[in-house]
């Protein structure tokens, strides 16, 4: 609440005799308590909306950077190349992301196969199944895991997880999309099942209190009324996990072997965009098409997880709707 | 619901029928696979504090890192990580309350507004390495100071202010219209309301949401990597915002995978363990004196 003291006497000045200067201030200088307040109310309420501002302009310099340092990369490369070739080596001049673009999708499909059943279990258990006392031990400790850095994971998955696969699989490759799918399957199932939790404790009471009356074992009630009641807040919650996973970057860089070639194994060191951008940013000069290369790979990001976000919009107005 | 008479002869039979089993099988099974997911990641959590903790000492947590020799200590990258964690959050805090009040008290309800929420939601997704990035591209190369740590700070504080938007305006419009009309009854202008009532009514829901941000940020690696590198200046106690700033999360992950340090497991399972300690601490620390409030006023 700092008071820009040039603006005083010209306030004061204007007004001071409406109230006679009833309350001075201690300074000697006339400027009311009533002109005050409104000054400070006014001051708020502007610095409140020039920080809202500020938020959207954030938004808004993030995507005109990425995209004008981005879409320099069409001047050396065509877009086809850029989007469909696997062929990935900036030294030799060839910019092809086909393959990061695919790790991608193929990475957080495999998530999702992985970490929606069991979240959904979870949620289930805590909200339908398990006694309170534990239900109110375990909500506060799925909350605090959300919390843990993502590199602690990365770090878990390569000093455990990559020699347990090794031994389980006899090969001697541990990294690759399977292991980094297990890694984010960690960090998204306390969101995940946290979201679908609150969904599946939200549904009224009165639903299942007539499943159970027309003769339902608890089983039939949760997956033929619980469950397709909470649908919509389960799927906002698979949505913000694979935000998670789409977004990200160290825990992946850790156990995928950043080598840009194509996923088409789970035990083959591959690379996705966010890996190769933070392993390749560091090393190129700024004005390349390297570098422009990848900032078109960090617009394609920014832009899939804007249509996300747009995505759980209209699934919040379809179920406010029903 | 039709094989529930055919299973089960008369329909008062509970506790033979197919459904009955099911309805066992299903409960052990959601039992079981709960108790052995939290199991698993609890481990995981035990594995590194315990890994850790134990041969943790001073001279490590405060000590100098080494690039080349063993018995590297961690206190530069201790010391960067708590710094920039309170440079952030002195910009993100106050700038997102305030856009957060905003939103909650004085927006107007029309499409712009509604524009600009999904303006904040949309920023709160943009994945961390996207703030990397435009850190670079507005530190390193339109004010061309480098990598150092008012860049990495003011990048983290970015990715939190969205965050910190949304919580504020979710607990403030938490609070009950009757506190709020009771304070404008007592002839309180908007902005007391706002200060003595509101935002003390809120604090639980903002004190979780500052924890929230102040964990991310202790622990964000992508971000810091871009825009404040994977150096130190090599001394402790060094304040200068312009100087490289790893941090711990970023010296973890430098150590186990490029440093060519000779003990790098044992620094990297030591860095790992005081990781996680300190966001432990950070939630308990935080939420403990919120917890005996909310049992004390029931």
């Amino acid at each position: 609440m700092q008071l820009d003291t040039s603006a005083r006497p010209s306030i004061a000045g204007q007004n001071a005799s409406e109230l006679g200067g009833s309350i001075k201030a201690g300074s000697g200088k006339s400027f009311d308590r009533k002109n005050r307040l409104l000054f400070y109310n006014r001051f708020f309420k502007l610095a409140c909306i020039a920080s809202a501002v500020f938020v959207c302009l954030i938004l808004f310099g993030i995507l005109f950077l990425m995209f004008r340092t981005g879409v320099l990369t069409f001047r050396d490369v065509s877009p086809m190349t850029f989007f469909f070739s696997t062929d990935w080596t900036p030294e030799d001049d060839r910019y092809g992301a086909f393959v990061f673009i695919f790790g991608t999708f193929a990475l957080t499909l495999l998530t999702l196969l992985i970490s929606v059943p069991l979240s959904v279990v979870i949620a289930v258990f805590l909200a339908e199944v398990a006694p309170t006392w534990l239900r109110n031990l375990l909500r506060p400790v799925l909350d605090l895991l959300v919390g843990i850095p993502s590199v602690v994971y990365g770090f878990l998955g390569l000093t455990i997880l990559i020699p347990l696969l090794r031994d389980i699989t006899g090969t001697n490759m541990g990294d690759g999309i399977l292991a980094a799918a297990i890694v984010l399957t960690i960090m998204v199932l306390p969101t995940i099942s946290r979201v679908s939790d609150d969904a599946i404790s939200a549904v009224p009471r009165k639903y299942r209190d007539a499943s159970y009356a027309l003769g339902a074992t608890r089983f039939q009630t949760i997956f033929k009324v619980t469950i397709p009641a909470a649908r919509s807040g389960i799927l906002y919650g698979v949505i913000l996990g694979m935000a998670r996973a789409i977004g990200e970057t160290m825990a992946v860089v850790m156990v995928i072997g950043n080598t840009p070639q194509l996923a088409d194994a789970l035990f083959k060191p591959t690379s996705v965009l966010t890996s190769n951008i933070v392993m390749q940013i560091a090393n190129v000069p700024f004005d390349s098409t390297w570098n422009n290369a990848l900032y078109m790979m960090g617009f394609l990001l920014l832009v899939i997880s804007l249509l996300m976000i747009v995505l759980v919009r209209l699934l919040q107005r379809k179920g406010a709707h029903s | 619901m039709k094989n529930a008479t055919g299973a089960a002869r008369s329909p008062f039979s509970s506790g033979r029928g197919i459904n009955s089993f099911n309805n066992r099988l299903f409960t052990a099974f959601v039992w079981s696979a709960s108790a052995a997911m939290v199991l698993f990641i609890l481990a995981l959590l035990y594995l590194i504090l315990q890994k850790g903790l134990p041969s943790l000492t001073w001279d490590f947590v405060l000590g100098l890192p080494s690039e080349i020799e063993e018995g590297g200590g961690i206190g530069p990258a201790l010391f960067n990580s708590f710094y920039m964690l309170l440079i952030s959050l002195l910009i993100a805090v106050p700038l997102g309350m305030a856009a957060g009040i905003y939103l909650a008290e004085f927006a107007p309800d029309n499409k712009l507004i509604g524009f600009v929420r999904i303006c904040v939601e949309g920023l709160a997704s943009v994945p961390s390495i996207i703030f990397g990035l435009f850190g670079i591209a507005l530190f390193v190369e339109i004010f061309q100071i480098g990598l150092t740590i008012l860049g990495g700070a003011v990048s983290l504080a970015f990715l939190n202010l969205p965050v910190m938007t949304r919580v504020t305006e979710e607990s403030i419009r938490a609070v009950p219209g009757e506190l709020k009309q009771a304070s404008f009854a007592l002839g309180a202008t908007h902005l007391q309301t706002i200060r003595r009532v509101l935002v003390p009514s809120a604090i639980n829901g903002l004190v979780t949401g500052i924890c929230l941000i102040a964990g991310r940020a202790f622990g964000e690696s992508a971000v810091i990597i871009l825009t404040a590198g994977v150096t130190t200046s090599g001394e402790m106690w060094d304040f200068n915002l312009l100087s490289p700033g790893e941090t711990l999360a970023v010296h973890l992950w430098y150590v186990q995978s490029e440093a060519i340090v000779p003990d790098a497991v044992s620094i990297s399972d030591k860095s790992a363990a005081v990781l996680v300690f300190v966001i432990l601490l950070f939630n308990v620390l935080f939420r403990i004196p919120l917890w005996i409030k909310e049992r004390r006023s029931r």
